[in-house]
Protein backbone atom coordinates (compact mmCIF):
# COMPACT_ATOMS: atom_id res chain seq x y z
CA UNK A 1 0.00 0.00 0.00
CA UNK A 2 1.19 3.44 -0.91
CA UNK A 3 0.58 6.71 0.65
CA UNK A 4 -1.41 9.82 -1.01
CA UNK A 5 0.69 11.34 -3.60
CA UNK A 6 1.74 14.81 -2.42
CA UNK A 7 2.98 17.99 -4.02
CA UNK A 8 4.50 20.44 -1.97
CA UNK A 9 5.30 23.85 -3.40
CA UNK A 10 7.87 25.92 -1.65
CA UNK A 11 10.87 25.14 -0.30
CA UNK A 12 11.70 27.22 2.98
CA UNK A 13 11.16 26.17 6.32
CA UNK A 14 7.28 25.51 5.81
CA UNK A 15 7.68 23.85 2.67
CA UNK A 16 10.85 21.18 4.07
CA UNK A 17 8.65 20.81 7.49
CA UNK A 18 5.44 19.87 6.03
CA UNK A 19 7.31 17.49 3.49
CA UNK A 20 9.21 15.99 6.10
CA UNK A 21 5.98 15.14 8.79
CA UNK A 22 3.86 14.22 5.57
CA UNK A 23 6.73 11.81 4.33
CA UNK A 24 6.95 10.60 7.75
CA UNK A 25 2.93 9.48 7.57
CA UNK A 26 3.51 7.32 4.58
CA UNK A 27 3.20 9.80 1.84
CA UNK A 28 4.62 9.79 -1.65
CA UNK A 29 6.15 13.70 -1.20
CA UNK A 30 7.81 15.99 -4.06
CA UNK A 31 8.80 19.01 -3.17
CA UNK A 32 8.88 22.11 -6.00
CA UNK A 33 10.38 25.57 -5.17
CA UNK A 34 10.75 28.27 -8.36
CA UNK A 35 14.08 29.34 -7.10
CA UNK A 36 15.63 25.75 -7.64
CA UNK A 37 17.12 24.98 -3.92
CA UNK A 38 15.72 24.79 -0.40
CA UNK A 39 15.87 28.24 1.42
CA UNK A 40 15.38 30.18 -1.82
CA UNK A 41 13.46 32.62 0.04
CA UNK A 42 12.72 33.96 3.68
CA UNK A 43 14.19 30.81 5.69
CA UNK A 44 17.48 31.39 4.42
CA UNK A 45 17.49 34.96 6.55
CA UNK A 46 15.97 33.38 9.23
CA UNK A 47 17.48 33.94 13.44
CA UNK A 48 16.73 30.24 13.65
CA UNK A 49 15.53 31.27 17.17
CA UNK A 50 12.86 28.61 18.96
CA UNK A 51 12.27 30.97 21.58
CA UNK A 52 8.15 30.67 22.63
CA UNK A 53 8.62 32.59 25.91
CA UNK A 54 10.68 35.60 24.30
CA UNK A 55 8.13 35.47 21.58
CA UNK A 56 5.33 35.71 23.76
CA UNK A 57 6.44 39.37 24.33
CA UNK A 58 4.81 40.45 20.99
CA UNK A 59 3.03 36.84 20.17
CA UNK A 60 -0.37 35.97 20.99
CA UNK A 61 -0.75 33.18 23.65
CA UNK A 62 -1.72 30.81 20.58
CA UNK A 63 1.55 31.20 19.45
CA UNK A 64 2.85 30.20 22.56
CA UNK A 65 1.15 27.45 22.87
CA UNK A 66 1.54 26.14 19.45
CA UNK A 67 4.92 26.38 19.67
CA UNK A 68 5.84 24.60 22.56
CA UNK A 69 6.62 21.47 21.21
CA UNK A 70 9.13 22.94 18.65
CA UNK A 71 12.45 22.23 20.31
CA UNK A 72 11.59 18.87 20.72
CA UNK A 73 10.70 18.31 16.83
CA UNK A 74 13.66 19.89 15.66
CA UNK A 75 15.66 18.20 18.40
CA UNK A 76 14.49 14.76 16.73
CA UNK A 77 14.96 15.73 12.91
CA UNK A 78 17.80 17.22 12.43
CA UNK A 79 21.24 17.51 14.20
CA UNK A 80 23.08 20.13 16.18
CA UNK A 81 19.81 21.55 17.55
CA UNK A 82 21.18 24.13 20.49
CA UNK A 83 19.76 23.67 23.73
CA UNK A 84 21.49 26.51 25.62
CA UNK A 85 18.44 29.48 26.18
CA UNK A 86 18.25 32.85 25.57
CA UNK A 87 19.64 35.95 27.08
CA UNK A 88 17.62 39.10 26.76
CA UNK A 89 20.15 42.63 27.43
CA UNK A 90 19.17 46.14 27.79
CA UNK A 91 21.85 49.23 27.04
CA UNK A 92 21.85 50.86 30.37
CA UNK A 93 19.35 53.44 29.47
CA UNK A 94 16.94 51.18 28.06
CA UNK A 95 16.61 49.18 31.06
CA UNK A 96 12.96 49.87 31.53
CA UNK A 97 12.43 47.91 28.33
CA UNK A 98 13.58 44.92 30.01
CA UNK A 99 10.71 45.39 32.84
CA UNK A 100 8.78 45.66 30.55
CA UNK A 101 9.67 42.77 28.83
CA UNK A 102 9.84 40.34 31.74
CA UNK A 103 6.28 41.86 32.79
CA UNK A 104 4.87 40.28 29.43
CA UNK A 105 6.73 36.90 29.27
CA UNK A 106 7.08 33.94 31.59
CA UNK A 107 9.39 31.25 31.91
CA UNK A 108 12.67 32.90 32.57
CA UNK A 109 14.71 34.27 35.48
CA UNK A 110 16.28 37.38 36.43
CA UNK A 111 19.83 37.10 36.70
CA UNK A 112 22.94 39.67 37.72
CA UNK A 113 26.66 40.14 36.65
CA UNK A 114 27.49 36.80 38.16
CA UNK A 115 25.10 34.32 36.68
CA UNK A 116 25.94 36.93 33.39
CA UNK A 117 29.41 35.66 33.44
CA UNK A 118 29.09 32.28 34.05
CA UNK A 119 26.66 32.15 30.99
CA UNK A 120 28.79 34.32 28.15
CA UNK A 121 31.92 34.94 29.82
CA UNK A 122 32.79 37.51 27.60
CA UNK A 123 29.46 39.68 27.89
CA UNK A 124 31.26 40.49 31.68
CA UNK A 125 30.35 43.64 33.13
CA UNK A 126 29.00 44.91 30.09
CA UNK A 127 25.15 44.68 31.78
CA UNK A 128 24.15 44.63 35.09
CA UNK A 129 21.39 42.39 34.86
CA UNK A 130 19.43 40.09 31.82
CA UNK A 131 16.83 38.02 31.42
CA UNK A 132 17.54 34.20 30.88
CA UNK A 133 14.65 32.15 29.03
CA UNK A 134 16.93 28.58 30.18
CA UNK A 135 14.52 26.38 28.20
CA UNK A 136 14.51 27.75 25.07
CA UNK A 137 16.94 26.94 21.50
CA UNK A 138 18.31 27.58 18.32
CA UNK A 139 19.31 25.97 15.05
CA UNK A 140 20.89 26.94 12.10
CA UNK A 141 18.28 27.43 9.38
CA UNK A 142 20.83 26.62 6.60
CA UNK A 143 22.06 23.74 8.28
CA UNK A 144 18.76 22.84 9.37
CA UNK A 145 17.08 23.11 5.92
CA UNK A 146 19.47 20.92 4.80
CA UNK A 147 19.44 18.36 7.08
CA UNK A 148 15.56 18.34 5.98
CA UNK A 149 16.30 17.82 2.89
CA UNK A 150 18.39 14.84 3.31
CA UNK A 151 15.64 13.43 5.64
CA UNK A 152 12.80 13.92 3.01
CA UNK A 153 15.27 12.12 0.64
CA UNK A 154 15.73 9.31 3.12
CA UNK A 155 11.95 8.75 3.33
CA UNK A 156 11.74 8.39 0.06
CA UNK A 157 10.76 12.02 -0.97
CA UNK A 158 11.53 13.79 -4.48
CA UNK A 159 13.62 16.94 -4.02
CA UNK A 160 12.98 20.05 -6.36
CA UNK A 161 11.24 18.57 -9.49
CA UNK A 162 12.77 20.80 -12.23
CA UNK A 163 9.52 20.88 -14.39
CA UNK A 164 6.75 22.42 -13.34
CA UNK A 165 5.14 19.54 -11.48
CA UNK A 166 1.56 18.76 -13.06
CA UNK A 167 -0.90 19.08 -10.30
CA UNK A 168 -3.20 16.40 -11.81
CA UNK A 169 -0.42 13.61 -10.92
CA UNK A 170 -0.91 14.22 -6.69
CA UNK A 171 -3.98 13.45 -4.85
CA UNK A 172 -2.87 16.95 -2.21
CA UNK A 173 -1.32 20.09 -2.95
CA UNK A 174 -0.02 21.92 0.07
CA UNK A 175 0.84 25.30 -0.85
CA UNK A 176 3.93 26.86 1.51
CA UNK A 177 5.39 29.84 -1.32
CA UNK A 178 5.53 32.60 1.20
CA UNK A 179 5.05 35.77 -0.21
CA UNK A 180 4.85 34.35 -3.59
CA UNK A 181 0.69 33.31 -2.42
CA UNK A 182 -0.03 36.65 -2.19
CA UNK A 183 -1.52 36.77 -6.28
CA UNK A 184 -4.47 34.41 -4.55
CA UNK A 185 -4.09 35.17 -0.88
CA UNK A 186 -5.61 39.26 -0.72
CA UNK A 187 -4.47 39.59 3.16
CA UNK A 188 -1.50 38.03 2.60
CA UNK A 189 1.52 41.00 2.77
CA UNK A 190 5.40 41.46 3.42
CA UNK A 191 7.03 42.19 6.43
CA UNK A 192 10.63 43.05 4.88
CA UNK A 193 12.84 41.92 7.16
CA UNK A 194 17.07 43.22 7.04
CA UNK A 195 20.05 41.11 8.57
CA UNK A 196 23.56 40.66 8.61
CA UNK A 197 26.45 37.81 9.07
CA UNK A 198 29.90 38.78 11.17
CA UNK A 199 32.80 36.55 11.44
CA UNK A 200 34.49 37.90 14.92
CA UNK A 201 36.54 35.00 16.38
CA UNK A 202 37.27 37.54 19.29
CA UNK A 203 33.81 36.93 20.47
CA UNK A 204 32.16 33.78 21.68
CA UNK A 205 29.09 33.71 22.92
CA UNK A 206 26.55 29.92 23.54
CA UNK A 207 23.28 31.70 23.03
CA UNK A 208 21.20 34.03 21.26
CA UNK A 209 20.85 37.59 22.77
CA UNK A 210 18.24 39.51 22.20
CA UNK A 211 19.12 43.32 22.86
CA UNK A 212 16.16 45.54 23.46
CA UNK A 213 15.60 49.20 22.54
CA UNK A 214 12.72 50.94 21.74
CA UNK A 215 12.97 51.61 18.54
CA UNK A 216 15.52 49.33 16.84
CA UNK A 217 15.70 45.64 19.03
CA UNK A 218 17.68 43.09 17.96
CA UNK A 219 18.94 39.57 18.51
CA UNK A 220 22.60 38.36 18.12
CA UNK A 221 22.56 34.26 16.84
CA UNK A 222 26.16 32.60 17.42
CA UNK A 223 26.46 30.06 14.33
CA UNK A 224 29.49 28.10 13.91
CA UNK A 225 33.27 28.74 13.24
CA UNK A 226 32.93 32.45 15.10
CA UNK A 227 30.17 33.48 12.83
CA UNK A 228 26.91 35.55 14.09
CA UNK A 229 23.74 36.30 12.55
CA UNK A 230 22.25 40.13 13.34
CA UNK A 231 18.83 40.52 12.87
CA UNK A 232 16.44 41.36 11.97
CA UNK A 233 14.63 44.84 11.48
CA UNK A 234 10.57 44.56 10.95
CA UNK A 235 9.60 47.01 7.82
CA UNK A 236 5.57 46.96 6.94
CA UNK A 237 7.13 46.68 3.25
CA UNK A 238 7.13 44.09 -0.09
CA UNK A 239 10.18 46.04 -1.28
CA UNK A 240 12.49 43.11 -2.38
CA UNK A 241 15.62 45.44 -2.95
CA UNK A 242 18.79 45.03 -1.15
CA UNK A 243 19.87 45.99 2.54
CA UNK A 244 19.30 49.74 3.30
CA UNK A 245 22.37 51.99 4.81
CA UNK A 246 20.02 52.28 7.51
CA UNK A 247 19.26 48.76 8.62
CA UNK A 248 22.93 48.57 7.81
CA UNK A 249 23.81 50.86 10.10
CA UNK A 250 21.10 49.67 13.40
CA UNK A 251 22.23 46.15 12.72
CA UNK A 252 26.40 47.20 13.34
CA UNK A 253 25.42 49.80 15.87
CA UNK A 254 23.58 46.83 17.84
CA UNK A 255 26.36 44.42 17.37
CA UNK A 256 28.89 47.31 18.72
CA UNK A 257 27.06 48.29 22.18
CA UNK A 258 26.73 44.48 22.96
CA UNK A 259 30.14 44.48 22.54
CA UNK A 260 32.66 46.66 20.70
CA UNK A 261 35.07 43.70 19.77
CA UNK A 262 32.37 43.55 16.61
CA UNK A 263 33.99 46.69 15.65
CA UNK A 264 36.81 44.35 14.36
CA UNK A 265 34.53 41.70 12.55
CA UNK A 266 34.49 40.65 9.24
CA UNK A 267 31.11 41.61 7.58
CA UNK A 268 30.09 38.65 5.04
CA UNK A 269 26.85 38.76 4.30
CA UNK A 270 24.09 41.60 4.09
CA UNK A 271 20.28 40.67 3.23
CA UNK A 272 16.88 41.54 3.07
CA UNK A 273 13.67 38.93 3.07
CA UNK A 274 10.16 39.09 3.02
CA UNK A 275 7.83 37.55 5.50
CA UNK A 276 5.01 36.49 5.16
CA UNK A 277 1.98 37.55 7.10
CA UNK A 278 -1.31 37.79 7.48
CA UNK A 279 -3.10 40.87 9.28
CA UNK A 280 -2.78 39.15 12.97
CA UNK A 281 0.79 37.91 12.44
CA UNK A 282 -0.17 34.58 13.17
CA UNK A 283 0.51 31.36 10.80
CA UNK A 284 -2.26 29.67 9.31
CA UNK A 285 -3.30 26.30 7.49
CA UNK A 286 -6.08 26.39 5.07
CA UNK A 287 -7.91 24.19 3.04
CA UNK A 288 -9.90 24.19 -0.28
CA UNK A 289 -10.68 20.86 -1.67
CA UNK A 290 -7.64 19.27 -2.35
CA UNK A 291 -5.40 22.20 -1.88
CA UNK A 292 -3.82 23.05 1.76
CA UNK A 293 -2.54 26.40 2.17
CA UNK A 294 -0.01 26.91 4.83
CA UNK A 295 1.35 30.41 5.08
CA UNK A 296 1.72 34.04 7.27
CA UNK A 297 4.49 32.20 9.44
CA UNK A 298 5.26 35.97 9.76
CA UNK A 299 8.81 35.47 11.98
CA UNK A 300 7.24 32.05 13.60
CA UNK A 301 8.82 29.99 10.57
CA UNK A 302 11.20 27.64 12.24
CA UNK A 303 9.02 27.92 16.00
CA UNK A 304 5.88 27.31 14.33
CA UNK A 305 6.10 25.15 11.39
CA UNK A 306 6.34 21.71 13.08
CA UNK A 307 2.93 22.55 15.11
CA UNK A 308 1.74 23.31 11.55
CA UNK A 309 2.48 20.96 9.87
CA UNK A 310 0.94 18.54 12.05
CA UNK A 311 -2.17 20.80 11.25
CA UNK A 312 -1.45 19.88 7.59
CA UNK A 313 -1.29 16.01 8.73
CA UNK A 314 -4.69 16.05 10.24
CA UNK A 315 -6.16 16.96 7.03
CA UNK A 316 -4.68 14.74 4.76
CA UNK A 317 -4.30 11.52 7.43
CA UNK A 318 -7.49 12.54 10.08
CA UNK A 319 -6.48 13.03 13.42
CA UNK A 320 -6.57 10.00 15.06
CA UNK A 321 -3.33 9.36 12.85
CA UNK A 322 -1.56 12.28 13.87
CA UNK B 1 -12.76 73.45 16.49
CA UNK B 2 -11.79 72.93 12.72
CA UNK B 3 -8.41 71.47 11.60
CA UNK B 4 -8.14 72.95 8.00
CA UNK B 5 -11.88 73.38 7.83
CA UNK B 6 -12.52 69.56 8.99
CA UNK B 7 -14.49 69.11 12.05
CA UNK B 8 -13.02 65.78 13.39
CA UNK B 9 -15.50 62.82 14.80
CA UNK B 10 -13.69 62.66 17.96
CA UNK B 11 -10.06 64.81 19.48
CA UNK B 12 -7.94 61.63 19.60
CA UNK B 13 -5.49 60.96 17.11
CA UNK B 14 -3.83 57.53 16.63
CA UNK B 15 -0.52 56.55 15.39
CA UNK B 16 -0.28 53.44 13.72
CA UNK B 17 3.24 52.43 14.17
CA UNK B 18 4.90 49.57 16.75
CA UNK B 19 1.30 47.43 17.00
CA UNK B 20 2.35 43.46 16.79
CA UNK B 21 -0.05 43.41 14.22
CA UNK B 22 -2.18 45.01 11.97
CA UNK B 23 -5.29 42.89 13.55
CA UNK B 24 -3.77 44.24 16.73
CA UNK B 25 -3.50 47.98 15.73
CA UNK B 26 -7.49 47.72 14.08
CA UNK B 27 -8.79 46.65 17.66
CA UNK B 28 -7.23 49.95 19.11
CA UNK B 29 -8.28 52.36 16.84
CA UNK B 30 -11.94 50.99 17.06
CA UNK B 31 -11.73 50.88 20.61
CA UNK B 32 -9.78 55.04 20.89
CA UNK B 33 -12.69 55.91 18.33
CA UNK B 34 -9.71 57.53 16.75
CA UNK B 35 -10.23 60.85 14.52
CA UNK B 36 -7.71 60.53 13.02
CA UNK B 37 -4.95 58.07 12.38
CA UNK B 38 -1.19 58.99 11.19
CA UNK B 39 1.06 56.61 9.30
CA UNK B 40 4.52 56.88 8.50
CA UNK B 41 5.66 56.36 4.90
CA UNK B 42 9.54 56.89 5.32
CA UNK B 43 10.86 53.84 6.06
CA UNK B 44 9.06 51.82 2.93
CA UNK B 45 9.92 55.16 0.62
CA UNK B 46 12.18 54.38 -1.92
CA UNK B 47 10.54 50.99 -3.20
CA UNK B 48 7.38 52.82 -4.87
CA UNK B 49 3.97 51.31 -4.03
CA UNK B 50 6.30 48.78 -1.53
CA UNK B 51 3.96 49.61 1.17
CA UNK B 52 0.72 49.06 -0.36
CA UNK B 53 -0.24 46.60 1.87
CA UNK B 54 -0.21 47.58 4.91
CA UNK B 55 -0.98 51.29 4.04
CA UNK B 56 -4.26 49.31 2.35
CA UNK B 57 -4.83 48.03 5.55
CA UNK B 58 -4.67 51.60 7.35
CA UNK B 59 -7.21 52.84 4.33
CA UNK B 60 -9.49 50.15 5.42
CA UNK B 61 -9.61 51.59 8.86
CA UNK B 62 -12.07 54.08 7.63
CA UNK B 63 -10.97 56.84 9.61
CA UNK B 64 -8.80 60.50 7.83
CA UNK B 65 -5.61 59.34 7.47
CA UNK B 66 -2.62 61.75 8.64
CA UNK B 67 0.44 60.54 6.61
CA UNK B 68 3.45 61.71 8.28
CA UNK B 69 7.24 62.31 7.47
CA UNK B 70 8.16 60.53 10.68
CA UNK B 71 12.40 59.78 10.90
CA UNK B 72 13.22 62.60 7.93
CA UNK B 73 15.97 64.12 8.92
CA UNK B 74 16.05 67.00 5.87
CA UNK B 75 14.18 69.71 4.32
CA UNK B 76 14.56 68.00 1.11
CA UNK B 77 13.61 64.25 2.77
CA UNK B 78 10.58 65.82 4.77
CA UNK B 79 9.43 67.43 1.38
CA UNK B 80 9.73 64.48 -0.81
CA UNK B 81 8.28 62.26 1.58
CA UNK B 82 5.30 64.17 1.87
CA UNK B 83 5.17 64.68 -1.78
CA UNK B 84 5.00 61.23 -1.62
CA UNK B 85 2.24 60.66 0.92
CA UNK B 86 -0.23 63.07 -0.64
CA UNK B 87 0.11 60.33 -3.71
CA UNK B 88 -0.71 57.63 -1.77
CA UNK B 89 -2.76 58.53 0.26
CA UNK B 90 -4.58 61.13 -1.79
CA UNK B 91 -4.41 63.69 0.99
CA UNK B 92 -3.22 67.09 0.97
CA UNK B 93 -2.18 66.83 5.02
CA UNK B 94 1.02 65.87 6.01
CA UNK B 95 1.77 65.98 10.06
CA UNK B 96 5.62 67.25 9.30
CA UNK B 97 8.32 65.97 11.19
CA UNK B 98 11.99 67.01 10.51
CA UNK B 99 14.27 65.60 13.30
CA UNK B 100 17.01 67.58 14.50
CA UNK B 101 18.64 65.87 16.94
CA UNK B 102 18.96 61.93 17.12
CA UNK B 103 18.83 61.08 20.96
CA UNK B 104 15.59 63.30 21.75
CA UNK B 105 14.20 63.10 18.12
CA UNK B 106 13.67 67.05 18.97
CA UNK B 107 12.07 68.90 15.73
CA UNK B 108 15.00 71.03 13.95
CA UNK B 109 12.67 74.40 14.11
CA UNK B 110 14.94 76.30 11.53
CA UNK B 111 14.22 73.15 8.76
CA UNK B 112 10.92 72.67 10.16
CA UNK B 113 9.93 76.35 8.89
CA UNK B 114 11.54 76.24 5.82
CA UNK B 115 9.89 72.85 5.06
CA UNK B 116 6.34 74.46 6.14
CA UNK B 117 6.78 77.26 3.80
CA UNK B 118 7.73 74.93 0.46
CA UNK B 119 4.91 72.78 1.45
CA UNK B 120 2.76 75.03 1.70
CA UNK B 121 3.36 76.69 -1.27
CA UNK B 122 2.77 73.52 -3.27
CA UNK B 123 -0.65 73.62 -1.40
CA UNK B 124 -0.07 71.31 1.52
CA UNK B 125 -2.35 71.70 4.47
CA UNK B 126 0.35 71.00 6.83
CA UNK B 127 0.65 70.33 10.85
CA UNK B 128 4.30 71.06 12.03
CA UNK B 129 5.32 68.83 14.94
CA UNK B 130 7.39 71.98 17.15
CA UNK B 131 8.07 72.17 20.44
CA UNK B 132 6.77 74.93 22.71
CA UNK B 133 8.71 77.58 21.72
CA UNK B 134 6.50 80.76 21.09
CA UNK B 135 8.74 82.09 18.28
CA UNK B 136 8.66 79.06 16.35
CA UNK B 137 5.21 78.96 16.25
CA UNK B 138 4.66 82.40 15.16
CA UNK B 139 7.12 81.59 12.43
CA UNK B 140 5.48 78.27 11.47
CA UNK B 141 2.40 80.33 11.48
CA UNK B 142 3.65 82.56 8.91
CA UNK B 143 5.01 80.15 6.70
CA UNK B 144 1.54 79.03 6.65
CA UNK B 145 0.70 76.45 8.94
CA UNK B 146 -2.83 76.97 10.59
CA UNK B 147 -2.15 73.88 12.86
CA UNK B 148 0.45 73.34 15.28
CA UNK B 149 1.67 69.87 16.75
CA UNK B 150 3.74 70.68 19.67
CA UNK B 151 5.37 68.18 21.62
CA UNK B 152 4.60 67.26 25.35
CA UNK B 153 8.13 65.05 25.85
CA UNK B 154 10.12 63.73 23.25
CA UNK B 155 8.50 61.18 21.02
CA UNK B 156 7.97 57.72 22.49
CA UNK B 157 9.86 58.91 26.36
CA UNK B 158 5.71 58.74 27.87
CA UNK B 159 6.97 61.99 30.46
CA UNK B 160 3.46 63.69 29.87
CA UNK B 161 3.74 67.54 29.69
CA UNK B 162 7.18 68.21 30.34
CA UNK B 163 6.90 72.21 30.11
CA UNK B 164 3.42 73.03 31.68
CA UNK B 165 4.44 76.36 31.58
CA UNK B 166 5.41 76.52 27.96
CA UNK B 167 2.45 74.79 26.86
CA UNK B 168 -0.08 77.43 28.87
CA UNK B 169 1.57 80.22 27.09
CA UNK B 170 1.58 78.82 23.94
CA UNK B 171 -2.12 78.59 24.27
CA UNK B 172 -2.80 81.46 25.94
CA UNK B 173 -0.72 83.57 22.77
CA UNK B 174 -2.71 81.57 20.01
CA UNK B 175 -6.02 81.38 21.52
CA UNK B 176 -7.84 80.40 18.03
CA UNK B 177 -4.92 78.27 16.56
CA UNK B 178 -5.83 74.10 16.00
CA UNK B 179 -3.33 72.68 18.94
CA UNK B 180 -2.82 69.08 18.87
CA UNK B 181 -0.19 68.08 21.58
CA UNK B 182 1.80 64.80 20.14
CA UNK B 183 4.28 62.69 21.49
CA UNK B 184 5.26 62.40 25.23
CA UNK B 185 2.40 61.40 26.59
CA UNK B 186 2.56 58.18 28.81
CA UNK B 187 -0.67 57.43 30.19
CA UNK B 188 -4.51 58.80 29.90
CA UNK B 189 -4.33 61.67 32.66
CA UNK B 190 -1.45 63.17 30.71
CA UNK B 191 -4.20 63.38 27.58
CA UNK B 192 -6.60 64.38 30.37
CA UNK B 193 -4.27 67.20 31.50
CA UNK B 194 -3.51 68.44 27.74
CA UNK B 195 -6.80 69.29 27.12
CA UNK B 196 -7.32 70.94 30.26
CA UNK B 197 -4.80 73.34 29.36
CA UNK B 198 -7.26 73.98 26.49
CA UNK B 199 -5.70 72.32 23.73
CA UNK B 200 -7.51 70.91 20.96
CA UNK B 201 -6.70 67.79 20.48
CA UNK B 202 -3.53 64.68 21.16
CA UNK B 203 -1.47 62.44 19.40
CA UNK B 204 -1.22 59.01 20.77
CA UNK B 205 0.95 55.97 19.43
CA UNK B 206 3.63 54.29 21.40
CA UNK B 207 1.67 54.52 24.81
CA UNK B 208 -1.51 52.38 22.94
CA UNK B 209 0.98 50.12 21.18
CA UNK B 210 3.28 48.91 23.72
CA UNK B 211 0.76 48.54 26.49
CA UNK B 212 0.06 45.22 27.36
CA UNK B 213 -3.48 45.53 26.19
CA UNK B 214 -3.85 48.44 23.38
CA UNK B 215 -7.56 48.05 22.88
CA UNK B 216 -8.02 48.47 26.56
CA UNK B 217 -5.53 51.47 27.04
CA UNK B 218 -6.97 52.87 23.09
CA UNK B 219 -10.14 53.37 25.41
CA UNK B 220 -8.51 54.48 28.51
CA UNK B 221 -7.46 57.40 25.98
CA UNK B 222 -10.92 57.75 24.67
CA UNK B 223 -12.20 58.41 28.08
CA UNK B 224 -9.39 59.95 29.14
CA UNK B 225 -10.00 63.07 26.23
CA UNK B 226 -13.53 62.81 26.86
CA UNK B 227 -12.94 64.11 30.92
CA UNK B 228 -10.53 66.36 29.96
CA UNK B 229 -12.08 68.08 27.36
CA UNK B 230 -15.63 68.03 28.81
CA UNK B 231 -13.50 69.47 31.93
CA UNK B 232 -11.82 72.78 30.30
CA UNK B 233 -15.39 72.85 28.28
CA UNK B 234 -17.66 73.06 32.09
CA UNK B 235 -15.47 76.49 32.99
CA UNK B 236 -13.03 74.90 36.17
CA UNK B 237 -12.44 76.44 39.41
CA UNK B 238 -9.75 78.49 39.92
CA UNK B 239 -6.89 76.92 42.92
CA UNK B 240 -6.70 79.00 45.92
CA UNK B 241 -4.03 78.24 48.81
CA UNK B 242 -6.92 78.25 51.57
CA UNK B 243 -8.95 75.66 52.06
CA UNK B 244 -13.11 76.32 51.19
CA UNK B 245 -15.10 74.27 52.78
CA UNK B 246 -18.06 72.71 50.17
CA UNK B 247 -20.61 72.76 53.14
CA UNK B 248 -21.04 76.08 54.94
CA UNK B 249 -20.29 75.56 58.65
CA UNK B 250 -21.88 79.09 59.39
CA UNK B 251 -24.92 78.23 62.33
CA UNK B 252 -23.78 74.66 62.96
CA UNK B 253 -24.17 73.67 66.42
CA UNK B 254 -20.64 73.22 68.05
CA UNK B 255 -20.03 71.18 71.30
CA UNK B 256 -18.04 73.09 73.84
CA UNK B 257 -14.60 72.54 72.73
CA UNK B 258 -16.33 74.19 69.55
CA UNK B 259 -15.72 71.35 67.38
CA UNK B 260 -18.48 70.55 64.89
CA UNK B 261 -20.75 67.78 66.24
Amino acid sequence: MTGPHILVRGAGVAGMVTAVALAEHGAQVTVHDTGGRVGAGASWFAGGMLAPWCEAESAPDEVTQDSLTSLDWWKTHVPDVMQAGSLVVAPPRDTPELARFGRRTSHFETIGVERIRTLEPDLEDRFDKALFFAEEGHVDPRKALQALADRLVQNGGTLLSQHPADEALFDWIVDCTGVAARNFQSDLRGMRGEMVLLRCPEITLHRPIRMLHPRIPVYIVPRDNSVFMVGATMVESDDTRAITVRAITDLLNAAYTLHPAFAEAELLEANAGLRPAYPDNVPRVRREGNRISLNGMYRHGFLLSPARAREVCDIIFGTDRA
Amino acid sequence: MKFYGTELSSRLMLGTAQYDSPAILADAVKAAQAGVVTVSLRRESAGAQAGQAFWSLIQSLDVPVLPNTAGCHGVREAVTTAQMARDVFDTNWIKLEVIGQGDLLQPDVFGLVEATRILTEDGFQVFPYTTEDLVVAERLLRAGAEVLMPWGAPIGSGRGLNNLFGLRALRGHFPDVPMVVDAGIGKPSHATAAFELGFDAVLINTAVAKAGDPAQMAKAFRLACEAGLAGYAADPMEERDMAVPSTPTLGLARGLGGETL
